[in-house]
């Protein structure tokens, strides 16, 4: 087996990772909480940081009107599919296929994952922004519109009397490496190809 | 005339140079660079927590208080044998039968002597106990949750002073009974007292796991008065050492009839003798009555069974077991040291101490020196057990506790003082006055094997002048020292709460790493839980009405109750759904004859209500809960007693 193919077979295994790890953690702090409290998405779940948190996060958030947080979403059937299909589809290009279907494949992870990340920003900004009419406390901005208390998608940000991360995880890493490591496939096969043509 | 005037002159001079004397002292010892060095000792800077856990006994307030040191500040009050509004205990349906007696229920109690849980000699943090004098009980508090889980009651026990004790594995806790008493207890003559009354010393044991207690055996000794005592630790360990006094067995006018005899008695009993000859079937079982309570932390709910005979042993039934220490004056403190050689017999009339040896008992054992014996007990020879004398130590030594070098540090009552001295050559060290009247004193880890050093605190009988005047009645006052240095350094003074006995401490680390957060609603066994939103109910059972509500930031389930008539007795079994560390919810209803109730996250309560008028009354959560926490409540509708009104519930909508 070629270099490119064993790298392009260890980029279609490496995301499945996400079934292991959690991709992404949000932690919210506050002086009341000397343990911050956090959740953990995973591929196909949502999970407390320590024992509660999300019922405690719900009980926070409910006096702003906010949403609880959902125990299921579609996502969590529609990613593990994703995850799935396109490390099978991965696999049979690392043994069957040139370095052009690893280009191919890694093009389609970036827009399937950039569409993960905008499902998952949707999801965030209706949570923050979706609000009970009769919510308890309303907040609005200084330009007079309504408070939304959206999470970041990526780094920290003060909501009220919280300060929220938004970080990803183990499992984020293991997608990422697959990534890189399909487009390190293509440029190795690239390379070879070149130097077979050359020669 | 003149001369009478010079001697008031003189008189005054000299009280003017003594207080004046006085006052020089204690300005040297809180000014310079000496004070603000004691001010870092006990400083703990906010948000830091203290090195060690003190468990200070309440006396007459029945319970049991827990500060940190060295701040001296206070965290809590833990409710043992008295009943307590701010939480409930005692009047919630589930602990009232924690005060139950064969006397019937008891709301009060008086707490003397706590004691923490042992292995290998040392404290391990598990299970504190502590003695009820009164009505004579022991309780058991688990250091998990720091609550009162178990109360077994004591028969044949009258004043449990003696008590509760621990032994170095903790296979027994031992309550010795103060007062005798006719065993079994009838109608007779006082004055028939000697010869006829006995004093029961009860070992309790201890399960290994849960800390469960039983009455093994009692031991009925003569009718003395048996006051303090501690356990045989090290080469000593299967031995329990009990003082007293009144040995003249008198049973009126004590003060005077009690402390004619020259000399006392340490008792020494042999428990492992002892538990042998029970566990081959020695000892009789004679009918009894008293009450074993248990409190289950699954089912928050608390039982008591009746118990109705206990096991009994008579000294002389197990020769070998049991022997009479001679001991000048009416000893009133019983203390080992750690190496368990050495047993101090505090004579509370004398100036000075008496110290015994264990291997010089055993040696005059084997050798059957006696010098005559009580009741068929044999006496040892006063100088056959003596190991030294502390002499002329101070005045009216009541306890005496060690440090890990080898000192011991002994309360004087009568001088006010506490007094350092070394353990073998008995000479004293150091001494430093207490403010005011000292009783016990406490070091970390005292009572075991391993005594944690470092600090030393003294409990005072007396406060008069030393905080901000509160009317007649005060707090009693304590002084911590540090005790690591060769001579004492007093470092603070504070107030405790009721009247401190003895008290018990230990590093936080072990108890602290245990503490539990709340509890699991998951494992909430309550029979009348309702564990969410939609088990929440309202059930009559003809004038018995059952309301199943939950609790959780920020209201009630259900908040609008319906169908309740003037007569009615209605059970709130309330369930707080919170899951977070300190998220309690209270409540109270208007008219409520017992107490509110204080949930904890995960726990069910319940509190009866009778209402006697008609009308809409509301109910509140009693616990700043919330930003919404005065939004947090309801009403009841309450119909005449003959009114045909359904029993109807409702939150977030109107009653239909």
């Amino acid at each position: 087996m070629k270099k490119s193919n064993i790298i392009m077979l260890l980029a279609a295994i490496l995301p499945l990772g996400l079934f292991l790890f959690p991709l992404w953690k949000i932690t919210l702090e506050a002086p009341q909480y000397p343990t911050p409290l956090g959740m953990y998405i995973h591929i196909n779940d949502f999970s407390d940081a320590n024992p509660h948190d999300i019922k405690n996060i719900n009980l926070m958030n409910h006096y702003v009107g906010m949403k609880y947080i959902p125990e299921a979403i579609p996502e969590f059937k529609i990613f593990p599919m994703g995850i799935i299909i396109t490390s099978v589809i991965g696999l049979l290009i690392a043994f069957k296929g040139n370095y052009k279907w690893f280009l191919g494949w890694f093009i389609l992870m970036i827009v399937l994952s950039a569409a993960g990340m905008y499902d998952f920003y949707l999801w965030e900004h209706d949570y923050g922004h979706n609000l009970d009419p009769k919510a308890i406390m309303k907040f609005t901005n200084p330009d007079g519109t309504q408070m939304g208390f959206q999470p970041p998608l990526f780094g920290s940000k003060d909501i009220l009397n919280f300060r929220a991360h938004s970080y990803p995880q183990l499992g984020a890493l293991f997608l990422a490496l697959g990534i890189a490591a399909g487009f390190v496939a293509y440029l190795i096969g690239r390379k070879n190809h070149k130097k077979s043509l050359a020669m | 005339m003149k001369n009478l005037l010079k001697l008031t002159i003189a008189l005054a001079f000299v009280f003017g140079t003594y207080t004046s004397c006085n006052n020089s002292k204690s300005s040297v010892s809180n000014s310079g660079g000496l004070a603000s060095n004691v001010a870092e000792k006990v400083y703990v800077a906010p948000g830091e927590h203290d090195s060690h856990y003190a468990f200070i006994s309440g006396g007459y307030s029945g319970n049991l208080t827990v500060y940190g040191l060295p701040s001296g500040r206070m965290f809590k009050e833990i409710p043992v044998f008295s009943q307590f509004p701010t939480s409930g205990y005692g009047y919630s349906e589930e602990t009232k039968p924690m005060l139950n007696t064969s006397h019937g229920f008891i709301p009060w109690g008086d707490s003397h002597h706590p004691d923490i849980s042992q292995t290998n000699g040392e404290i391990d943090g598990r299970f504190i106990f502590i003695n009820e004098n009164n009505t004579p009980r022991i309780a058991k508090i688990d250091l998990k949750t720091f609550e009162t889980t178990e109360i077994i009651e004591v028969p044949n026990s009258a004043g449990n002073h003696s008590s509760s004790f621990v032994t170095e594995n903790t296979e027994y806790v031992v309550a010795g009974t103060r007062f005798s008493v006719p065993v079994p207890q009838r109608d007779m003559p006082i004055r028939e007292y000697k010869g006829n009354f006995q004093g029961a010393l009860s070992f309790i044991s201890v399960e290994p796991e849960h800390g469960h207690m039983d009455i093994k055996f009692q031991v009925l000794m003569p009718g003395f008065n048996y006051d303090l005592a501690h356990p045989g630790r090290g080469a000593s360990h299967g031995w329990f050492f009990f003082s007293t006094y009144n040995t003249e067995e008198a049973s009126t006018l004590l003060e005077v009839n009690a402390s004619q005899n020259d000399k006392d008695f340490i008792a020494a009993i042999n428990w492992k003798k002892i538990e042998e000859y029970v566990n081959n079937g020695g000892g009789k079982m004679m009918p009894a009555n008293y009450a074993h309570n248990v409190y289950d932390e699954s089912t928050h709910t608390a039982t008591s069974t009746m118990i109705k005979e206990v096991r009994v042993v008579n000294p002389s039934e197990v020769p070998g077991a049991v022997y009479l220490l001679p001991t000048p004056k009416s000893p009133h403190g019983c203390d080992v040291n750690p190496t368990g050689e050495y047993i101090v017999g505090n004579g509370k009339l004398s100036a000075n101490l008496t110290v015994h040896s264990f291997t010089k008992m055993l040696d005059a054992i084997k050798n059957e020196k006696f010098a005559g014996d009580a009741y068929g007990i044999p006496i040892l020879n006063f100088e056959d057990v003596l190991a030294g004398v502390v002499e002329q130590a101070g005045l009216g030594p009541l306890h005496t506790e060690f440090d890990d070098k080898g000192n011991a540090y002994t309360t004087f009552f009568i001088s006010s003082e506490v007094v350092k001295w070394k353990v073998g050559t008995w000479e004293v060290l150091d001494r430093q006055p207490t403010f005011y009247s000292v009783g016990h004193l406490t070091i970390p880890g005292g009572n075991s094997g391993k005594p944690q050093g470092k600090y030393m605190f003294v409990m005072n009988k007396i406060t008069k002048d030393r905080y901000l005047p509160t009317g007649p009645e005060l707090e009693h006052s304590a002084q911590l020292y540090d005790i690591s240095g060769d001579k004492m350094e007093l470092l603070l003074d504070f107030p405790t709460h009721g009247e401190p006995h003895y008290a018990a401490a230990m590093e936080a680390d072990l108890i602290k790493e245990r503490s539990q957060k709340f509890y699991s609603l998951e494992d909430n066994k309550h029979a009348h839980a309702a564990k969410s939103e939609a088990d929440v109910k309202v059930v009559r059972n003809g004038n018995e009405v059952h309301v199943y509500m939950t609790l959780i930031r920020s209201h009630f389930s259900p908040d609008n109750i319906e169908g309740i008539r003037v007569g009615d007795k209605v059970y709130f079994h309330i369930t707080n759904l919170e899951q977070d560390f300190d998220v309690p919810h209270g409540f109270a209803i208007i008219g409520q004859n017992t107490s509110e109730l204080l949930i904890m996250p995960g726990q069910t309560k319940t509190s009866v209500w009778e209402p006697k008028q008609v009308g809409v009354w509301p109910f509140y959560c009693t616990d700043f809960c919330s930003a919404l926490h005065q939004e947090m409540q309801g009403y009841v509708r309450v119909s005449p007693a003959n009114a045909n009104m359904p029993l109807k519930w409702s939150l977030g909508e109107d009653i239909e």
